[in-house]
């Protein structure tokens, strides 16, 4: 069995027919990681061989006990590094948490422990996932796995490049405006961001409160199904979580879907959308076309207006999110500052990058007195028309169907220094969010034969089951791609 | 031509919830504790953390609205409010702003009039800092009180004088305690109130500019504050100069209100609506379930004591003045179903001995062993007078009524010999007063039954000792 391409559906049979067993499974990835992360640096801490062998033998001693019934037992997992984990360090990419532990594990942790899956490492990240590049790490850059010039795109580009060079089975990220999509498709992965309030986000680091949701990054859609039957459901920890039952994705995973309508919306084929990627995209829906009773056009006219929208709200909310690293009880601390407002200032002048400090400014800006209804509550207002222009557009079709990026992946420091062109990488990606709405990005294919591509999918609030179903109908006309043919060399067989 | 000047006065008084635990997480809401030990990752404000909100401390807040004639909304908004401090974790306090749980009501001053209320907002308590004397560099932080739920009851600017916002004060605690929704301890910090204070020539209605006082952490505080404060700005405004918009801060031993910071740069706290809880909604079975299972009140409860327990509107009075006393007199007749008795106790040896110890609160006496000792006092096994010495060493020694008639030798006696005995030799030891009485001055009867007792030591049954005294005069009469 090829480790680098195996699903986890294949391998947990494998795991069954005792033909695997999970220590091959660490013993493949520490060997992978430790070949490859010189050069992609997708992690930011790979717990130690001894712990992760123990737990991979744990588990096996289980499954022959006949303790195991998860898909997920005995397989590690990775971890962005804003999910706050026990026994690891918990970064958030930022200089001011540098060799922060939690005291506690975020519940999508309990939930994958309880499904009996090993906590791998953690992943690189955009600074508190604020960034579509994952340039903005103060741990230093991810690459890409398929050309180490240019980035994974962001802020979930390390868990995206680990599942992408086929170090991780599979992966958890965070999708604020795009950060699970965005990556999946720069690096020819499956990316899920699920309807907001469907999984827990107790314990994950927050950057827009009202946006953020965790999701799997996977080698296809069945295995991104998988993690999120795991990681979904109501948490009484998190009010904000949804206390609705939609049943399992996996389930309903190869129903038909011969009765699907799609809606494409008009203003995807807009200014900015290369022409590659447009090419790719209109030839992934020629091949739905067929498998589906329709494909019509829609209308999102607030498309383009998502971005000012979304980089209001989200940054108005880590304005306030990001206080408590104050230099007070955790983290770094300025020891020079002889007063209390010093200590405030130089801690956090140096502990927070570039990027994360242009967000807090302009989000403390937009909340201010004077200025609140031009920029936070006109933003909100954008926020609810477009949540009510997908309401509309639902009333045509069963699920949304558009790019999932407007270029495939930039050079590392092209677009570092000018956040305007930067900011429009989440074009098409940042609407769902704002709305609320689950989306996937699956790979449609490589632009120049180099470079991976996504096409992206919305569905209704809590309609997962659906979204997923018409993404795995669809990825089996497309196919998945696989580990970049340049670093294969010496990777495959586990035995 | 001198102007007069009127006092424009609003109150902001925070309440700290009866909760079990805190507003947002399971940690106990409890004081007293050391520092830094009633604490969670939530109310540590650690990375990744939210807030889950606490029913109970919902449902005190609308038992208060409706205590205090408010309307309850059926949806309310937390927000955050920012700023740093080191007392506060999230850098954000989790609060209500333009949405809050209650508006409108008041309260009653107590002699009919009522001070109209702006709100009632559910909140989370910060933490305390300490700035430790000779502790250098360092200041301290104990982040147990973080996230007690509080509720801010903010007034109308309507209140004209400091007596009238210490009568406020009163009554408002006063309807808190009964309502158990805040144990109404100021010296812990449970019942805190700051004033805006603001004059304005008499005849006008724009208002003045004002000061806010804080640290006004007693009755006395509050009324001193204010008064002192008044005066202050009176003789600012009198000397032709202008009041500076600030916080003050009341120092109570110096007697003077001292300025904290300056408002010039006014503080931009940025609220806007908490995305980590939902608005909060609440249902009409909700809100009828919280009337139904609203305490008692001081008015309600005052008549109910007079027909049910058959108590003088006087008394009825005073012994439902407070919430505590009420409580404990009602455990007290459960146990010893004589009301009368009860009530005469506690409104004569129990609340004069209160009084002594200058405080507001309750003896250090169970409810049932002062049933036990009005029991014993019943049935005669002790006399009223030695009652009230065993009273007095049961607040002292917390022992039970019983043992301590033992231990002290205050069995009443009853035996007619050994009382004959006493009157005699009382008898034969004043003999002026026996004549006087002889002589037709019945007022010298107390006398002697007081020497009588006296030399019991208190334990003489006053029902056999009296009779017993006449008896032996008139005897002598030949």
């Amino acid at each position: 069995m090829d480790l680098t391409r195996a699903t986890i559906t294949e391998i947990a049979a494998a795991l069954d027919a005792g033909s695997l067993a999970s220590t091959d499974l660490v013993e493949h990835t520490l060997r992978e990681t430790g070949r490859l992360e010189p050069e992609v640096h997708a992690f930011l801490h790979v717990r130690d061989r001894e712990s992760l062998l123990r737990e991979a033998k744990e588990s096996d001693a289980a499954r022959r006990s006949g303790g195991v019934t998860s898909p997920l037992a005995g397989i590690p997992v990775a971890i962005k590094d804003n999910i706050c984990t026990i026994g690891t360090p918990t970064t958030a990419g930022s200089r001011i948490l540098e060799g922060f532990q939690s005291a506690y594990d975020a519940t999508v942790i309990e939930k994958l422990k309880a499904a009996g899956a090993l906590i791998l490492g953690k992943c690189n990240l955009d600074e508190f996932a604020m960034g579509s590049s994952t340039e903005n790490s103060a741990y230093g850059p991810t690459t890409n796995p398929w050309d180490p010039a240019r980035v994974p795109g962001g802020s979930s580009g390390g868990s995206a490049a680990a599942v992408a060079a086929g170090m991780a089975f599979t992966a958890l990220g965070s999708d604020t405006g795009g950060s699970i999509r965005q990556p999946a498709a720069l690096t020819g992965v499956v990316g899920l961001k699920p309807t907001y309030g469907t999984v827990s986000r107790r314990g994950l680091i927050a950057f827009g409160s009202s946006l953020d949701q965790i999701g799997p990054l996977a080698r296809c859609v069945a295995d991104a199904a998988l993690v999120f039957d795991a990681i979904a459901g109501n948490d009484p920890r998190d009010a904000t979580s949804a206390d609705i039952a939609t049943g399992s994705a996996c389930d309903t995973l190869h129903d038909s879907i011969d009765t699907i309508r799609v809606g494409v919306p008009r203003q995807s084929w807009g200014e900015g959308l290369d022409a590659g990627v447009e090419a790719s995209v209109r030839s992934a829906l020629d091949q739905l076309g067929p498998a589906v009773a329709e494909i019509t056009a829609i209308d999102l006219p607030l498309l383009e207006a998502s971005i000012p929208a979304y980089y209001l709200v989200a940054t108005a909310e880590a304005s306030a999110n990001l206080s408590r690293f104050d230099g007070v009880r955790y983290g770094l601390r300025d020891k020079q500052a002889g007063t209390l407002d010093e200590m405030y200032k130089r801690t956090r002048g140096h502990g927070f990058g570039t990027e994360v400090k242009r967000r807090i400014l302009l989000g403390t800006h937009a909340l201010s007195s004077g200025y609140y209804d031009a920029y936070y509550l006109r933003a909100m207002k954008v926020r609810r028309k477009i949540a009510d222009d997908f309401a509309r557009a639902f009333e045509t079709c069963d699920v949304i169907a558009l790019p999932a990026t407007p270029t495939p992946a930039f050079p590392i420091g092209e677009q570092i220094d000018d956040p305007i062109t930067m900011y429009r990488n989440d074009l098409y990606t940042i609407a769902a969010n704002l709305a609320g709405l689950p989306a996937i990005s699956i790979p449609c294919g490589l632009h120049d034969d180099t470079l991976p591509l996504g096409v992206q999918l919305m569905a209704p609030r809590f309609e997962e089951s659906r979204l997923l179903r018409v993404a795995s109908h669809w990825e089996a006309k497309l196919g998945t791609l696989g580990r970049p043919p340049r670093i294969s060399a010496n990777g495959g067989d586990a035995r | 031509m001198t102007t007069h000047y009127e006092a424009v006065i609003g109150l902001e008084v925070h309440a700290q919830l009866m909760t079990r635990t805190k507003i947002f997480c399971g940690c106990e809401n409890r004081f007293g504790a050391p520092p830094n030990t009633l604490v969670c990752p939530v109310c540590l404000g650690m990375p990744g953390v939210l807030p889950v909100l606490n029913e109970r401390a919902v449902e005190l807040a609308i038992r208060a609205g409706n205590a205090l004639g408010c309307d309850i909304r059926s949806r309310s908004v937390f927000a955050r409010k920012n700023y740093f401090y080191p007392d506060l974790p999230k850098g954000y306090q989790i609060s209500q702003f333009d949405q809050p749980v209650c508006e409108g009501g008041h309260v009653p001053l107590g002699d009919g009039r009522s001070i109209e209320l702006t709100r009632i907002h559910l909140e989370e308590d910060a933490g305390k800092s300490f700035h430790p004397e000779g502790g250098g560099e360092h200041s301290l932080v104990d982040l147990n009180r973080c996230g007690v739920p509080l509720i801010e009851i903010v007034s109308e600017p309507v209140i004209r004088s400091a007596e009238d916002a210490y009568s406020y004060l009163v009554n408002l605690k006063r309807i808190l305690e009964y309502t158990e929704v805040c144990d109404g301890n100021m010296e812990q910090g449970s019942l805190r109130c700051d004033a805006n204070v603001s004059l304005r020539p008499v005849g006008t209605t724009t208002l003045g500019t004002k000061t806010e006082l804080k640290n006004l952490n007693s009755f006395r505080a509050t009324r001193l504050g204010i008064e002192a404060e008044i005066a202050r700005q009176e003789k600012i405004l009198t000397g032709g100069g202008t009041i500076r918009q600030e916080t003050m801060q009341w120092d109570a031993d110096r007697g003077v209100p001292v300025p904290m910071r300056s408002k010039e740069e006014a503080h931009d706290y940025r609220y806007f609506p908490e995305p980590d809880l939902p608005p909060l909604l609440l249902s009409q079975e909700k809100l009828r379930a919280v009337r139904d299972a609203m305490p008692e009140l001081p008015d309600a409860k005052r008549e109910r004591f007079q027909t049910e327990y058959g108590l003088r509107e006087y008394d009825a009075g005073v012994l439902t003045d407070s919430a505590q006393l009420a409580r404990f007199f009602e455990t007290v007749v459960k146990h010893f179903p004589h009301a009368d008795r009860a009530a005469n106790f506690l409104m004569g040896p129990y609340l004069r001995l209160q009084k002594e110890q200058e405080g507001d609160d309750l003896l250090p006496v169970e409810p049932e062993a002062l049933a036990q000792l009005l029991a014993l006092e019943k049935g005669g096994a002790v006399s009223p007078a030695a009652g009230r010495q065993v009273f007095e060493a049961m607040v002292r020694t917390g022992k039970a009524p019983a043992d301590l008639v033992k231990e002290l030798g205050l069995e009443q006696i009853s035996d007619d010999g050994a009382l004959q005995t006493v009157v005699d030799e009382v008898l034969a030891a004043n003999p002026e007063q026996v004549a006087e009485f002889l002589g037709g001055k019945e007022k010298v009867l107390g006398f002697l039954m007081g020497q009588v007792m006296k030399a019991t030591r208190g334990k003489g049954n006053p029902g056999v000792l009296t009779p017993m005294l006449r008896a032996s005069l008139e005897a002598k009469r030949g």
